[in-house]
Protein backbone atom coordinates (compact mmCIF):
# COMPACT_ATOMS: atom_id res chain seq x y z
CA UNK A 1 0.00 0.00 0.00
CA UNK A 2 2.81 2.36 0.88
CA UNK A 3 4.46 1.62 -2.45
CA UNK A 4 1.21 2.43 -4.21
CA UNK A 5 0.71 5.76 -2.37
CA UNK A 6 4.33 6.60 -2.95
CA UNK A 7 4.05 5.94 -6.70
CA UNK A 8 0.81 7.92 -6.99
CA UNK A 9 2.31 10.94 -5.22
CA UNK A 10 5.48 10.76 -7.30
CA UNK A 11 3.22 10.50 -10.34
CA UNK A 12 1.35 13.63 -9.33
CA UNK A 13 4.66 15.46 -8.93
CA UNK A 14 5.94 14.61 -12.41
CA UNK A 15 2.38 14.92 -13.66
CA UNK A 16 2.51 18.58 -12.60
CA UNK A 17 5.38 19.08 -15.01
CA UNK A 18 3.54 17.27 -17.81
CA UNK A 19 0.55 19.44 -17.04
CA UNK A 20 2.65 22.58 -17.52
CA UNK A 21 4.08 21.31 -20.81
CA UNK A 22 0.65 20.23 -22.01
CA UNK A 23 -0.79 23.60 -21.08
CA UNK A 24 1.96 25.39 -23.00
CA UNK A 25 1.32 23.19 -26.03
CA UNK A 26 -2.44 23.74 -25.83
CA UNK A 27 -2.08 27.51 -25.49
CA UNK A 28 -0.12 27.73 -28.71
CA UNK A 29 -2.37 25.17 -30.39
CA UNK A 30 -5.41 27.25 -29.52
CA UNK A 31 -3.80 30.37 -30.92
CA UNK A 32 -2.37 29.06 -34.20
CA UNK A 33 -3.74 25.52 -34.66
CA UNK A 34 -0.30 23.92 -34.74
CA UNK A 35 1.57 21.71 -32.29
CA UNK A 36 4.78 23.32 -31.13
CA UNK A 37 7.34 20.51 -31.41
CA UNK A 38 9.99 22.87 -30.07
CA UNK A 39 8.16 23.57 -26.80
CA UNK A 40 10.48 21.25 -24.88
CA UNK A 41 13.63 22.71 -26.38
CA UNK A 42 12.46 26.21 -25.57
CA UNK A 43 11.93 25.11 -21.97
CA UNK A 44 15.35 23.46 -21.92
CA UNK A 45 17.04 26.62 -23.20
CA UNK A 46 15.28 28.70 -20.56
CA UNK A 47 16.45 26.27 -17.91
CA UNK A 48 20.02 26.68 -19.12
CA UNK A 49 19.64 30.46 -18.86
CA UNK A 50 18.60 30.12 -15.22
CA UNK A 51 21.49 27.72 -14.59
CA UNK A 52 23.93 30.16 -16.17
CA UNK A 53 22.58 32.98 -14.01
CA UNK A 54 23.09 30.87 -10.91
CA UNK A 55 26.62 30.03 -12.06
CA UNK A 56 27.21 33.78 -12.10
CA UNK A 57 26.06 33.96 -8.52
CA UNK A 58 22.43 35.05 -8.91
CA UNK A 59 20.27 33.52 -6.13
CA UNK A 60 17.77 30.81 -7.14
CA UNK A 61 14.51 32.76 -7.00
CA UNK A 62 16.01 35.83 -8.66
CA UNK A 63 17.28 33.61 -11.47
CA UNK A 64 13.83 32.00 -11.63
CA UNK A 65 12.09 35.35 -12.12
CA UNK A 66 14.65 36.67 -14.61
CA UNK A 67 14.31 33.45 -16.59
CA UNK A 68 10.53 33.81 -16.64
CA UNK A 69 10.85 37.32 -18.02
CA UNK A 70 13.46 36.22 -20.56
CA UNK A 71 11.28 33.32 -21.70
CA UNK A 72 8.24 35.55 -22.07
CA UNK A 73 10.11 38.00 -24.28
CA UNK A 74 11.84 35.22 -26.22
CA UNK A 75 8.51 33.52 -26.91
CA UNK A 76 7.08 36.74 -28.31
CA UNK A 77 10.22 37.27 -30.40
CA UNK A 78 10.02 33.75 -31.86
CA UNK A 79 6.39 34.30 -32.83
CA UNK A 80 7.06 37.71 -34.40
CA UNK A 81 10.16 36.64 -36.32
CA UNK A 82 9.46 33.04 -37.31
CA UNK A 83 5.75 32.20 -37.11
CA UNK A 84 3.93 35.45 -37.86
CA UNK A 85 5.25 35.35 -41.45
CA UNK A 86 3.97 31.74 -41.67
CA UNK A 87 0.41 32.57 -40.60
CA UNK A 88 -1.10 31.81 -43.99
CA UNK A 89 1.43 29.15 -44.96
CA UNK A 90 0.40 25.49 -45.35
CA UNK A 91 0.58 23.09 -42.39
CA UNK A 92 3.79 21.41 -43.54
CA UNK A 93 5.60 24.73 -43.79
CA UNK A 94 4.72 25.36 -40.18
CA UNK A 95 5.83 21.87 -39.18
CA UNK A 96 9.14 22.51 -40.92
CA UNK A 97 9.40 25.77 -38.98
CA UNK A 98 8.89 23.98 -35.68
CA UNK A 99 11.44 21.31 -36.52
CA UNK A 100 13.94 23.98 -37.57
CA UNK A 101 13.33 25.79 -34.30
CA UNK A 102 13.83 22.52 -32.42
CA UNK A 103 17.14 21.86 -34.14
CA UNK A 104 18.39 25.43 -33.81
CA UNK A 105 17.69 25.66 -30.09
CA UNK A 106 18.99 22.17 -29.33
CA UNK A 107 22.25 22.76 -31.19
CA UNK A 108 22.74 26.25 -29.81
CA UNK A 109 22.37 24.94 -26.27
CA UNK A 110 24.90 22.21 -27.06
CA UNK A 111 27.25 24.76 -28.58
CA UNK A 112 27.02 27.18 -25.66
CA UNK A 113 26.85 24.77 -22.72
CA UNK A 114 27.98 21.44 -24.30
CA UNK A 115 26.20 18.12 -23.93
CA UNK A 116 27.54 16.94 -20.59
CA UNK A 117 25.02 16.35 -17.83
CA UNK A 118 24.87 19.09 -15.21
CA UNK A 119 23.51 19.13 -11.68
CA UNK A 120 20.65 21.55 -11.22
CA UNK A 121 19.76 22.86 -7.76
CA UNK A 122 16.41 22.64 -6.07
CA UNK A 123 15.23 25.45 -3.83
CA UNK A 124 13.11 23.04 -1.83
CA UNK A 125 15.76 20.52 -0.84
CA UNK A 126 15.25 16.79 -1.18
CA UNK A 127 14.52 15.80 2.40
CA UNK A 128 11.36 13.80 3.14
CA UNK A 129 8.37 16.15 3.01
CA UNK A 130 6.96 16.85 6.51
CA UNK A 131 8.87 13.86 7.82
CA UNK A 132 7.01 11.51 5.52
CA UNK A 133 8.90 9.03 3.36
CA UNK A 134 6.14 9.17 0.76
CA UNK A 135 7.22 12.31 -1.04
CA UNK A 136 10.26 14.59 -1.07
CA UNK A 137 10.20 18.33 -0.46
CA UNK A 138 11.19 18.93 -4.07
CA UNK A 139 8.29 16.85 -5.33
CA UNK A 140 5.97 18.75 -3.00
CA UNK A 141 7.49 21.98 -4.31
CA UNK A 142 6.85 20.90 -7.92
CA UNK A 143 3.19 20.33 -7.10
CA UNK A 144 2.93 23.54 -5.10
CA UNK A 145 4.46 25.80 -7.75
CA UNK A 146 2.31 24.22 -10.45
CA UNK A 147 -0.87 24.66 -8.45
CA UNK A 148 -0.02 28.33 -7.83
CA UNK A 149 0.70 28.79 -11.53
CA UNK A 150 -2.58 27.17 -12.53
CA UNK A 151 -4.57 29.30 -10.09
CA UNK A 152 -2.86 32.42 -11.42
CA UNK A 153 -3.62 31.47 -15.01
CA UNK A 154 -7.23 30.66 -14.17
CA UNK A 155 -7.63 34.06 -12.55
CA UNK A 156 -5.93 35.78 -15.47
CA UNK A 157 -8.09 34.20 -18.17
CA UNK A 158 -11.34 34.32 -16.24
CA UNK A 159 -11.24 37.73 -14.60
CA UNK A 160 -8.99 40.10 -16.52
CA UNK A 161 -9.89 41.97 -19.67
CA UNK A 162 -6.71 40.99 -21.46
CA UNK A 163 -7.39 37.34 -20.58
CA UNK A 164 -10.89 37.70 -21.99
CA UNK A 165 -9.47 39.29 -25.14
CA UNK A 166 -6.98 36.44 -25.55
CA UNK A 167 -9.73 33.84 -25.22
CA UNK A 168 -11.85 35.72 -27.74
CA UNK A 169 -8.98 35.99 -30.22
CA UNK A 170 -8.33 32.24 -29.96
CA UNK A 171 -11.96 31.17 -30.29
CA UNK A 172 -13.38 33.43 -33.03
CA UNK A 173 -10.56 35.54 -34.51
CA UNK A 174 -12.73 37.43 -37.00
CA UNK A 175 -15.26 38.51 -34.38
CA UNK A 176 -12.41 39.43 -32.08
CA UNK A 177 -11.04 41.81 -34.70
CA UNK A 178 -14.52 43.26 -35.14
CA UNK A 179 -14.69 44.27 -31.49
CA UNK A 180 -11.27 45.90 -31.82
CA UNK A 181 -8.93 43.22 -30.48
CA UNK A 182 -5.51 43.11 -32.08
CA UNK A 183 -5.54 39.33 -32.59
CA UNK A 184 -2.03 39.22 -33.97
CA UNK A 185 -0.60 40.56 -30.71
CA UNK A 186 -2.83 38.27 -28.69
CA UNK A 187 -1.15 35.34 -30.45
CA UNK A 188 2.27 36.77 -29.64
CA UNK A 189 1.23 37.20 -26.02
CA UNK A 190 0.05 33.57 -25.97
CA UNK A 191 3.50 32.50 -27.21
CA UNK A 192 5.17 34.56 -24.50
CA UNK A 193 3.02 33.03 -21.78
CA UNK A 194 3.37 29.48 -23.11
CA UNK A 195 7.15 29.87 -23.22
CA UNK A 196 7.22 31.18 -19.67
CA UNK A 197 5.06 28.27 -18.47
CA UNK A 198 7.38 25.85 -20.25
CA UNK A 199 10.39 27.43 -18.56
CA UNK A 200 8.80 26.80 -15.15
CA UNK A 201 8.36 23.15 -16.10
CA UNK A 202 11.98 22.99 -17.21
CA UNK A 203 13.35 24.55 -14.04
CA UNK A 204 11.24 22.28 -11.82
CA UNK A 205 12.10 19.03 -13.59
CA UNK A 206 15.82 19.78 -14.11
CA UNK A 207 16.84 18.60 -10.60
CA UNK A 208 15.14 15.28 -11.39
CA UNK A 209 16.28 14.56 -14.95
CA UNK A 210 19.53 16.63 -14.76
CA UNK A 211 20.34 19.47 -17.08
CA UNK A 212 21.43 18.74 -20.65
CA UNK A 213 20.23 19.77 -24.13
CA UNK A 214 18.07 16.67 -24.60
CA UNK A 215 16.50 16.71 -21.16
CA UNK A 216 13.02 17.72 -22.33
CA UNK A 217 12.58 15.18 -25.14
CA UNK A 218 10.77 12.61 -23.03
CA UNK A 219 8.98 15.22 -20.96
CA UNK A 220 7.49 16.83 -24.08
CA UNK A 221 6.20 13.49 -25.34
CA UNK A 222 4.42 13.01 -22.02
CA UNK A 223 3.18 16.56 -22.36
CA UNK A 224 1.77 15.76 -25.81
CA UNK A 225 0.18 12.60 -24.42
CA UNK A 226 -1.38 14.68 -21.65
CA UNK A 227 -2.66 17.30 -24.09
CA UNK A 228 -4.15 14.68 -26.40
CA UNK A 229 -5.67 12.78 -23.48
CA UNK A 230 -7.29 15.90 -22.04
CA UNK A 231 -8.23 17.29 -25.42
CA UNK A 232 -6.17 19.77 -27.42
CA UNK A 233 -8.98 22.30 -27.30
CA UNK A 234 -9.19 22.34 -23.52
CA UNK A 235 -6.56 23.95 -21.24
CA UNK A 236 -8.35 22.41 -18.27
CA UNK A 237 -8.21 19.01 -19.96
CA UNK A 238 -4.49 19.43 -20.61
CA UNK A 239 -3.86 19.96 -16.92
CA UNK A 240 -5.98 16.99 -15.84
CA UNK A 241 -4.35 14.93 -18.60
CA UNK A 242 -0.92 15.89 -17.26
CA UNK A 243 -1.64 14.59 -13.78
CA UNK A 244 -3.32 11.44 -15.15
CA UNK A 245 -0.38 10.66 -17.42
CA UNK A 246 2.08 11.21 -14.57
CA UNK A 247 0.27 8.81 -12.26
CA UNK A 248 -0.42 6.30 -15.02
CA UNK A 249 3.20 6.28 -16.09
CA UNK A 250 4.43 5.58 -12.58
CA UNK A 251 1.89 2.87 -11.81
CA UNK A 252 2.51 1.14 -15.13
CA UNK A 253 6.26 1.24 -14.49
CA UNK A 254 5.78 -0.29 -11.05
CA UNK A 255 3.04 -2.84 -11.50
CA UNK A 256 3.08 -4.01 -15.10
CA UNK A 257 5.86 -6.62 -15.38
CA UNK A 258 8.45 -5.86 -17.99
CA UNK A 259 7.67 -2.16 -18.30
CA UNK A 260 10.05 -0.82 -15.68
CA UNK A 261 11.79 2.43 -16.51
CA UNK A 262 12.78 1.44 -20.03
CA UNK A 263 9.32 1.03 -21.54
CA UNK A 264 7.64 4.00 -19.89
CA UNK A 265 8.03 6.22 -22.94
CA UNK A 266 6.41 3.79 -25.41
CA UNK A 267 3.48 3.73 -22.99
CA UNK A 268 3.04 7.47 -23.49
CA UNK A 269 3.05 6.96 -27.25
CA UNK A 270 0.62 4.06 -26.96
CA UNK A 271 -1.61 6.32 -24.91
CA UNK A 272 -1.55 9.03 -27.60
CA UNK A 273 -2.53 6.54 -30.28
CA UNK A 274 -5.25 4.89 -28.18
CA UNK A 275 -6.86 8.23 -27.36
CA UNK A 276 -6.74 9.35 -30.97
CA UNK A 277 -8.42 6.12 -32.05
CA UNK A 278 -11.02 5.83 -29.31
CA UNK A 279 -11.85 9.42 -28.41
CA UNK A 280 -10.11 11.86 -30.77
CA UNK A 281 -11.44 14.96 -28.97
CA UNK A 282 -9.88 13.77 -25.70
CA UNK A 283 -11.54 13.54 -22.30
CA UNK A 284 -12.46 17.22 -22.12
CA UNK A 285 -12.38 18.10 -25.81
CA UNK A 286 -14.89 20.80 -26.46
CA UNK A 287 -18.36 19.78 -27.42
CA UNK A 288 -19.57 23.04 -28.87
CA UNK A 289 -23.29 23.39 -28.33
CA UNK A 290 -24.60 25.20 -31.34
CA UNK A 291 -27.99 26.13 -32.57
CA UNK A 292 -28.57 27.60 -35.96
CA UNK B 1 -26.77 67.33 -42.01
CA UNK B 2 -23.17 66.19 -42.11
CA UNK B 3 -21.94 63.21 -44.03
CA UNK B 4 -20.64 60.51 -41.68
CA UNK B 5 -19.63 57.84 -44.16
CA UNK B 6 -18.62 58.58 -47.70
CA UNK B 7 -17.74 55.76 -50.07
CA UNK B 8 -16.34 56.64 -53.46
CA UNK B 9 -15.62 54.41 -56.43
CA UNK B 10 -15.17 51.32 -54.24
CA UNK B 11 -13.77 48.26 -55.97
CA UNK B 12 -13.26 45.03 -54.06
CA UNK B 13 -11.60 41.75 -55.00
CA UNK B 14 -11.65 38.14 -53.82
CA UNK B 15 -8.38 36.87 -55.25
CA UNK B 16 -8.66 37.61 -58.98
CA UNK B 17 -12.42 38.01 -58.92
CA UNK B 18 -13.73 41.55 -58.76
CA UNK B 19 -16.86 41.76 -56.60
CA UNK B 20 -17.49 45.51 -56.51
CA UNK B 21 -17.18 47.66 -59.62
CA UNK B 22 -16.88 51.28 -58.53
CA UNK B 23 -19.58 51.70 -55.95
CA UNK B 24 -20.34 55.10 -54.42
CA UNK B 25 -22.74 56.09 -51.70
CA UNK B 26 -22.91 58.14 -48.55
CA UNK B 27 -24.59 58.11 -45.19
CA UNK B 28 -25.58 61.14 -43.14
CA UNK B 29 -24.93 61.38 -39.43
CA UNK B 30 -27.90 60.00 -37.50
CA UNK B 31 -29.59 58.38 -40.48
CA UNK B 32 -30.56 54.81 -41.14
CA UNK B 33 -29.54 53.65 -44.59
CA UNK B 34 -30.21 50.31 -46.21
CA UNK B 35 -28.35 48.55 -48.99
CA UNK B 36 -30.63 46.24 -50.93
CA UNK B 37 -29.99 43.72 -53.62
CA UNK B 38 -30.17 40.08 -54.60
CA UNK B 39 -27.83 37.31 -53.48
CA UNK B 40 -24.29 37.93 -54.67
CA UNK B 41 -24.92 41.57 -55.55
CA UNK B 42 -22.07 42.70 -53.30
CA UNK B 43 -23.88 43.90 -50.18
CA UNK B 44 -21.81 41.90 -47.70
CA UNK B 45 -18.65 42.71 -49.61
CA UNK B 46 -19.41 46.41 -49.25
CA UNK B 47 -19.63 46.12 -45.48
CA UNK B 48 -16.51 43.96 -45.35
CA UNK B 49 -14.62 46.48 -47.48
CA UNK B 50 -15.53 49.30 -45.09
CA UNK B 51 -13.89 47.31 -42.26
CA UNK B 52 -10.96 46.28 -44.46
CA UNK B 53 -11.77 42.59 -44.32
CA UNK B 54 -11.50 42.23 -48.07
CA UNK B 55 -8.98 43.76 -50.49
CA UNK B 56 -10.37 46.94 -51.99
CA UNK B 57 -9.48 50.20 -53.72
CA UNK B 58 -11.30 53.52 -53.77
CA UNK B 59 -12.12 56.06 -51.12
CA UNK B 60 -13.78 55.29 -47.81
CA UNK B 61 -14.07 58.28 -45.51
CA UNK B 62 -15.51 58.22 -42.02
CA UNK B 63 -16.19 61.61 -40.47
CA UNK B 64 -13.79 63.12 -42.99
CA UNK B 65 -10.95 60.70 -42.19
CA UNK B 66 -9.82 58.08 -44.69
CA UNK B 67 -10.21 54.46 -43.53
CA UNK B 68 -8.27 52.79 -46.32
CA UNK B 69 -5.26 50.68 -45.35
CA UNK B 70 -6.14 50.64 -41.69
CA UNK B 71 -6.45 47.32 -39.90
CA UNK B 72 -9.92 46.03 -39.04
CA UNK B 73 -9.30 46.43 -35.31
CA UNK B 74 -8.21 50.05 -35.65
CA UNK B 75 -11.25 50.89 -37.79
CA UNK B 76 -13.44 49.59 -34.97
CA UNK B 77 -11.79 52.13 -32.68
CA UNK B 78 -13.21 54.96 -34.83
CA UNK B 79 -16.60 53.90 -33.48
CA UNK B 80 -17.71 51.58 -36.25
CA UNK B 81 -19.40 48.43 -34.98
CA UNK B 82 -19.91 45.64 -37.49
CA UNK B 83 -22.45 42.88 -36.87
CA UNK B 84 -21.30 40.29 -39.39
CA UNK B 85 -23.33 37.79 -41.31
CA UNK B 86 -23.83 34.74 -39.10
CA UNK B 87 -23.69 37.08 -36.07
CA UNK B 88 -20.10 36.30 -35.07
CA UNK B 89 -21.12 35.12 -31.62
CA UNK B 90 -18.38 33.96 -29.24
CA UNK B 91 -20.26 30.71 -28.79
CA UNK B 92 -18.12 29.20 -26.04
CA UNK B 93 -18.35 32.25 -23.82
CA UNK B 94 -21.18 33.48 -21.67
CA UNK B 95 -23.68 36.10 -22.77
CA UNK B 96 -22.16 38.60 -20.37
CA UNK B 97 -18.63 37.92 -21.60
CA UNK B 98 -19.86 38.56 -25.14
CA UNK B 99 -21.14 41.96 -24.03
CA UNK B 100 -17.88 42.76 -22.24
CA UNK B 101 -15.99 41.88 -25.39
CA UNK B 102 -18.07 44.44 -27.28
CA UNK B 103 -16.63 47.09 -24.97
CA UNK B 104 -13.10 45.70 -24.90
CA UNK B 105 -11.62 48.87 -26.45
CA UNK B 106 -13.25 51.14 -23.87
CA UNK B 107 -11.49 52.28 -20.71
CA UNK B 108 -14.44 53.55 -18.62
CA UNK B 109 -15.29 50.53 -16.49
CA UNK B 110 -18.22 52.26 -14.75
CA UNK B 111 -19.72 53.17 -18.12
CA UNK B 112 -19.31 49.57 -19.30
CA UNK B 113 -21.19 48.23 -16.28
CA UNK B 114 -24.07 50.66 -16.77
CA UNK B 115 -24.15 49.93 -20.52
CA UNK B 116 -24.49 46.22 -19.83
CA UNK B 117 -27.53 47.03 -17.69
CA UNK B 118 -28.86 49.21 -20.52
CA UNK B 119 -28.53 46.29 -22.93
CA UNK B 120 -30.40 44.05 -20.52
CA UNK B 121 -33.16 46.65 -20.49
CA UNK B 122 -33.25 46.70 -24.31
CA UNK B 123 -33.12 42.89 -24.50
CA UNK B 124 -34.57 41.35 -21.32
CA UNK B 125 -33.98 37.82 -22.61
CA UNK B 126 -30.22 38.44 -22.46
CA UNK B 127 -30.46 39.28 -18.78
CA UNK B 128 -32.25 36.01 -18.08
CA UNK B 129 -29.45 34.15 -19.82
CA UNK B 130 -26.43 36.22 -18.86
CA UNK B 131 -24.43 33.29 -17.44
CA UNK B 132 -25.41 30.92 -20.22
CA UNK B 133 -23.02 29.86 -22.98
CA UNK B 134 -23.87 32.12 -25.92
CA UNK B 135 -23.85 29.20 -28.37
CA UNK B 136 -26.91 27.76 -26.64
CA UNK B 137 -29.07 30.80 -27.44
CA UNK B 138 -31.65 30.59 -30.21
CA UNK B 139 -30.95 32.31 -33.51
CA UNK B 140 -33.06 35.32 -32.62
CA UNK B 141 -31.45 35.65 -29.21
CA UNK B 142 -28.02 35.42 -30.77
CA UNK B 143 -28.93 38.21 -33.17
CA UNK B 144 -30.07 40.35 -30.23
CA UNK B 145 -26.78 39.52 -28.51
CA UNK B 146 -24.84 40.51 -31.63
CA UNK B 147 -26.62 43.87 -31.80
CA UNK B 148 -26.12 44.41 -28.07
CA UNK B 149 -22.45 43.47 -28.37
CA UNK B 150 -22.03 46.02 -31.17
CA UNK B 151 -23.77 48.72 -29.12
CA UNK B 152 -21.39 48.09 -26.21
CA UNK B 153 -18.75 49.87 -28.30
CA UNK B 154 -20.91 53.02 -28.08
CA UNK B 155 -20.55 53.19 -31.83
CA UNK B 156 -21.25 56.20 -34.03
CA UNK B 157 -22.02 53.90 -36.91
CA UNK B 158 -23.38 50.38 -36.82
CA UNK B 159 -23.05 48.07 -39.82
CA UNK B 160 -25.55 45.24 -39.87
CA UNK B 161 -25.28 42.35 -42.29
CA UNK B 162 -28.66 40.71 -42.89
CA UNK B 163 -29.98 40.85 -39.35
CA UNK B 164 -33.19 39.13 -40.44
CA UNK B 165 -31.41 36.06 -41.80
CA UNK B 166 -32.85 32.80 -40.48
CA UNK B 167 -35.19 34.48 -38.01
CA UNK B 168 -38.93 33.99 -37.60
CA UNK B 169 -40.98 36.92 -38.99
CA UNK B 170 -42.16 38.00 -35.56
CA UNK B 171 -38.64 38.04 -34.19
CA UNK B 172 -37.55 40.10 -37.20
CA UNK B 173 -40.30 42.68 -36.49
CA UNK B 174 -39.11 42.89 -32.90
CA UNK B 175 -35.50 43.29 -33.88
CA UNK B 176 -36.19 45.96 -36.46
CA UNK B 177 -38.29 47.84 -33.92
CA UNK B 178 -35.32 47.87 -31.56
CA UNK B 179 -32.98 48.99 -34.35
CA UNK B 180 -35.26 51.93 -35.12
CA UNK B 181 -35.35 52.84 -31.45
CA UNK B 182 -31.56 52.67 -31.15
CA UNK B 183 -31.24 54.90 -34.20
CA UNK B 184 -33.67 57.52 -32.87
CA UNK B 185 -32.87 57.48 -29.17
CA UNK B 186 -29.17 56.66 -29.00
CA UNK B 187 -28.36 58.63 -32.17
CA UNK B 188 -26.46 55.71 -33.67
CA UNK B 189 -26.23 55.89 -37.46
CA UNK B 190 -27.04 52.56 -39.04
CA UNK B 191 -26.13 50.98 -42.36
CA UNK B 192 -28.11 47.79 -42.80
CA UNK B 193 -27.78 45.25 -45.57
CA UNK B 194 -30.96 43.30 -46.23
CA UNK B 195 -32.63 40.86 -48.55
CA UNK B 196 -35.94 41.50 -46.86
CA UNK B 197 -36.43 44.73 -48.82
CA UNK B 198 -39.96 45.46 -47.70
CA UNK B 199 -39.09 45.53 -44.05
CA UNK B 200 -35.82 47.39 -44.54
CA UNK B 201 -37.56 50.11 -46.58
CA UNK B 202 -40.13 50.64 -43.84
CA UNK B 203 -37.35 51.26 -41.37
CA UNK B 204 -34.79 53.21 -43.41
CA UNK B 205 -34.54 56.87 -44.36
CA UNK B 206 -32.43 56.27 -47.41
CA UNK B 207 -31.94 53.25 -49.65
CA UNK B 208 -29.46 52.10 -52.24
CA UNK B 209 -30.02 49.18 -54.57
CA UNK B 210 -26.97 47.17 -55.62
CA UNK B 211 -26.76 44.90 -58.61
CA UNK B 212 -23.59 42.98 -59.57
CA UNK B 213 -21.32 45.28 -57.62
CA UNK B 214 -22.78 48.62 -58.73
CA UNK B 215 -25.35 51.00 -57.31
CA UNK B 216 -28.27 50.96 -59.74
CA UNK B 217 -30.76 52.99 -57.77
CA UNK B 218 -30.80 55.30 -54.81
CA UNK B 219 -33.19 57.60 -53.05
CA UNK B 220 -35.58 58.17 -50.24
CA UNK B 221 -36.71 54.85 -48.79
CA UNK B 222 -40.40 55.79 -48.96
CA UNK B 223 -40.13 56.78 -52.62
CA UNK B 224 -38.46 53.52 -53.54
CA UNK B 225 -41.02 51.53 -51.59
CA UNK B 226 -43.81 53.35 -53.41
CA UNK B 227 -42.36 52.96 -56.87
CA UNK B 228 -43.87 49.78 -58.21
CA UNK B 229 -41.53 49.55 -61.19
CA UNK B 230 -38.40 49.58 -59.04
CA UNK B 231 -39.93 47.17 -56.61
CA UNK B 232 -40.78 44.69 -59.32
CA UNK B 233 -37.57 44.88 -61.29
CA UNK B 234 -35.02 45.05 -58.46
CA UNK B 235 -36.57 44.06 -55.19
CA UNK B 236 -38.88 41.26 -56.23
CA UNK B 237 -41.96 42.00 -54.22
Amino acid sequence: MELFTNQVLAGIATGAIYACMALAVVMIYQAIDHLNFAQGEMAMFSTFISWQLMQWGVPYWAAFVITLAFSFVAGIAIERILFKPLTKAPVLTNVAGFIALFAIINSSAGLIWDFTIKQYPTPFGSAPFLGSQLISTHQAGMIGVTVLLLLGLYFFFQYTRIGLAMRAAASVPESARLVGINTSWMIALGWGMATAIGSIAGMLIAPVVFLEPNMMGGVLIYGFAAAVLGGLSSPFGAVVGGFLVGVFENLAGTYIPGVGNELKLPIALALIISVLVVKPAGLFGRHIVKRV
Amino acid sequence: MTTLLNVKDLRAYYGQVQALHGLSFSLNEGSLVTLLGANGAGKTTTLRAICNMVRSTGGIEFDGKPLNNRSTESIVRFGIAHVPQGRGTFTTMTVEENLQLGAITRKDSAGIVSDIERMYAHFPVLKQRHTQQAGTLSGGEQQMLAVARALMLRPRLMLLDEPSFGLAPLVVRDLFGILGKINREDKVSILVVEQNAQLALELADQAYVIETGRIVMSGNAKDIANNEEIRKSYLGY
